[in-house]
């Protein structure tokens, strides 16, 4: 069986998961790879949710929320552009590959951004192969 | 003989510095009630005795056994084992038994790197010295073992079921002469519990002055002037209050240095590091992001930091590189 990466996407209620409908309703074709999460606010994704789907299984996590200066609660999604950095480097130490985490700012007019970023990413993490991790975790606990 | 039977107890060290067993010492005169009131069968540290002896015990023989120290090799996981079957209390006793502690780090480096800087590419090792140790030797026609070096550590729950923790690097005097009252008089928590801890955070506990933070500069603790009231991360220097289960007595604040967070998560945080890196990211006072890479440069191993004590306890749990 051909491996299909999954992806874990964390969207704003405001822009981005409005972004994506618009993907929708606008008939624009992106790889079905995206399992969407809608969040109220970029500022409200714990980084714990992030390394909890890469333990879990996930190939790839993308993160969207509103253009900086947007925001619906004005200053929430710069939380997320100052923890996303650190979030990275945290997962390099890990010796996680860059480009399975992503954050992009995608509006709520920007259904074909979204569906471009969405088809972006799936060929980036397709190109990466399968994460380990889930199955490096399960492996510790049988051998030593 | 009516005398009431003695309790019995063992201490082991695992993957550890000894630091805990001192603990247990540091309790002082106390130290000599529990030998009075207890029969110690087995502490590599402090008596003489030998893994035959726990291995001739029957099973559950022990009241209680304390373990400290993280899982490293397989002798670690071996008395694991077996003192989980001989003891009808097992906990797990500091930082490296409860999430894996200093030796956790290891967890972000290879068995095959890290053998290589002991034994092989190492200033201190002469030149061409091929001297590596084996898990078995032949010496004489005799079969010699060591134990097998495992590929990452564990905390003790990852390899035995443990019954209580106690966390801390070490953890308080207090707080070990209280558990150790606690079995001696049979007043138990429910398993599974964090004993000898608190159910707030640091933070809370805290006595300095909390407002608004916003910083613009990380800065460790010899690099400024303190104000010793106000809240270390409003001052620049990481602290880990926030995310860490209280019970130490805010030793290290007080001390005018950030919690390091050894008391490991408080009890609503999932992931002791990443918790930390949300809280502090957010306070970061900046909108735009090459200024924010500046400020984070400032922070050169944040994955040490953050799980200091508790890598293996980690959501990720050991590197991933392939």
């Amino acid at each position: 069986m051909s491996y299909e990466p999954k992806i874990v996407g964390f969207l704003c209620n405001w822009c981005s998961y409005t972004g994506a409908d618009l993907a929708g309703t606008s008939r624009i074709q992106y790889p079905p790879n995206i399992r969407v999460i809608r969040v109220m606010c970029t500022a409200r994704i714990d980084p714990t949710f992030v390394v909890d789907a890469l333990a879990k299984g996930a190939d790839g996590v993308l993160i969207c929320g509103c253009h900086p200066g947007d925001c619906h609660y004005s200053e929430g999604n710069y939380k997320a552009m100052r923890r996303f950095p650190l979030l990275k480097r945290l997962l390099k130490s890990y010796g996680i590959e860059d480009e399975r985490v992503r954050l992009e700012w995608v509006s709520a007019s920007e259904g074909q951004r979204f569906a471009d970023v969405v088809t972006d990413m799936t060929e980036r993490v397709r190109g990466l192969g399968p994460s380990r991790v889930h199955a490096t975790l399960l492996t510790d606990q049988r051998e030593r | 003989m009516t005398e009431k039977k003695k309790l019995q107890i063992a201490l082991y060290w695992g993957a550890a510095c000894g630091g805990c067993d001192v603990a247990v010492l540091d309790t002082n005169e106390f130290i000599l009630d529990v030998a009075a009131a207890a029969d110690i069968r087995f502490w590599p540290i402090a008596v003489d005795g030998k893994y035959k002896d726990v291995e001739a015990m029957a099973d559950e023989e022990l009241d209680l056994a304390i373990f400290n120290g993280a899982v490293r090799n397989s002798e670690n996981e071996h008395v694991a084992k077996l003192l989980r079957r001989k003891s009808k209390i097992l906990v797990a006793f500091g930082s490296c038994a409860h999430m894996g502690g200093i030796p956790g780090l290891a967890n972000l480096t290879t068995r095959d790197e890290i053998f290589t800087a002991a034994y092989l590419n190492n200033p201190s090792i002469e030149p061409g010295n091929r001297t590596v140790p084996y898990h078995e030797t032949l010496v004489d026609g005799m079969k010699l073992d060591i134990p097998v070096f495992y590929k990452r550590v564990y905390k003790l729950a990852s390899v035995v079921d443990v019954d209580y923790f106690v966390p801390g690097c070490p953890p308080d005097p207090a707080q070990v002469k209280n558990v150790l009252l606690a079995v001696v008089k049979g007043e138990l928590p429910p398993k599974k519990s964090v004993v000898g801890a608190s159910d707030r955070t640091v933070c809370d506990d805290c006595r300095r002055q909390k407002k608004e933070k916003k910083v613009k500069r990380f800065n460790r603790p010899f690099e400024i002037i303190q104000d010793p009231d106000v809240c270390l991360m409003e001052q620049g220097i990481l602290c880990m209050g926030s995310v860490t289960r209280s019970g130490c007595g805010v030793r290290c604040p007080n001390s005018n240095q950030g919690c390091r967070g050894c008391y490991g998560p408080a009890p609503s945080v999932k992931d002791q590091g990443t918790k930390f890196l949300s809280a502090l990211a957010s306070i970061i006072d900046s909108k735009d992001p090459s200024e924010i890479e500046e400020i984070l440069s400032r922070l050169p191993d944040f994955a040490g930091y953050a799980y200091r004590f508790g890598m293996p306890t980690s959501t990720l749990q050991r590197s991933h590189r392939s």
